[in-house]
């Protein structure tokens, strides 16, 4: 049940999060990565809020042996390499470009609006595309 | 200002909560197509997540979040910006395993070098990108 009702309740703390901080909004993350007058620091802002919880809270459940419902925590490691950064880089530029990166856009997509729409069959396209390559 | 903190303060307690009960990333891309291409029996709180990511953001809206202003596509630039924009973020996200909630908060979180150096990549790429090259592109497209 708690296995269940965990990536639930996370997911609407997660989608409220970012409604409530403005960052579903394109126009804010644009604010905060177009450096020059108007500059917004929020997008920061929301991380420190955000790590201020996460840090101490993964610090904590690191030292336990398992979670709650499952057998071990995720802990993805691995060199920083060439795909890595490619990665990163691109996905900055798309980013960069509308304002979306992937929770905000299928947030938008949820409730209906027009770039949020158009902007995620193209990101999942997208992904499709690198998983075909590879 | 306090908005931001404190919609950061739920963000980073979705991933403390998701982590602490299933041991998952929280991250955004990486739960969507992990969903869409998935390993047998690894389907549904991924299902269940997205489920209240979008519901959380309805909430969010009826209990009086300030609605960002509904962006049509030619607010967001046009249809080819966004249509590109969203071909770079899925491929881009993919290749690097992560996006803004994955490496930029998780991974940050469990003070992964992996997820530094992507941060730092994303975000200096992310303003170039706006700072010169989207001012450039906006109504210059169809």
């Amino acid at each position: 049940m708690i296995a269940r009702l965990a990536p639930l309740l996370s997911g609407l703390l997660f989608g409220g999060g970012l409604v409530l901080s403005g960052m579903a909004d394109p126009a804010r993350i644009l604010a905060f990565l177009q450096l020059g007058p108007g500059w917004d620091p929020s997008l920061l802002l929301v991380m420190a809020g955000a790590l201020a919880v996460a840090l101490p809270g993964f610090a904590w459940l690191r030292r336990r042996a398992q979670p709650w419902c499952a057998e071990r925590f995720a802990d993805p490691r691995g060199a920083v390499d060439r795909t890595l950064l490619l990665g990163a880089v691109l996905f900055g530029a798309g980013w960069g470009l509308a304002g979306y990166c992937p929770g905000p856009a299928l947030v938008s997509a949820g409730l209906l609006q027009g770039a949020g729409l158009l902007f995620v069959p193209a990101m999942l396209a997208g992904a499709a595309l690198v998983r075909r390559s590879r | 200002m306090l908005s931001a903190i404190l919609g950061g303060v739920l963000i980073g307690s979705a991933a403390l909560l998701l982590y602490a009960v299933s041991g998952r990333i929280a991250g955004i891309s990486g739960i969507t197509y992990g969903l869409l291409w998935p390993v047998p029996g690894d389907r549904a709180w991924r299902g269940l997540f997205l489920a209240g990511l979008l519901g959380g953001g309805w909430l969010a809206v009826l209990a009086g979040a300030r609605l960002p202003a509904v962006p049509l596509p030619a607010d967001a630039g046009g249809i080819t910006l966004l249509l590109a924009a969203g071909l770079l973020v899925g491929a881009g996200t993919r290749l690097g395993n992560g996006c803004t909630s994955g490496h930029g908060i998780c991974g940050l979180a469990r003070l992964s070098w992996r997820s530094l150096a992507a941060t730092l990549a994303f975000m200096l790429t992310g303003m170039l990108v706006a700072t010169l090259l989207r001012p450039a592109l906006v109504g210059a497209l169809p």
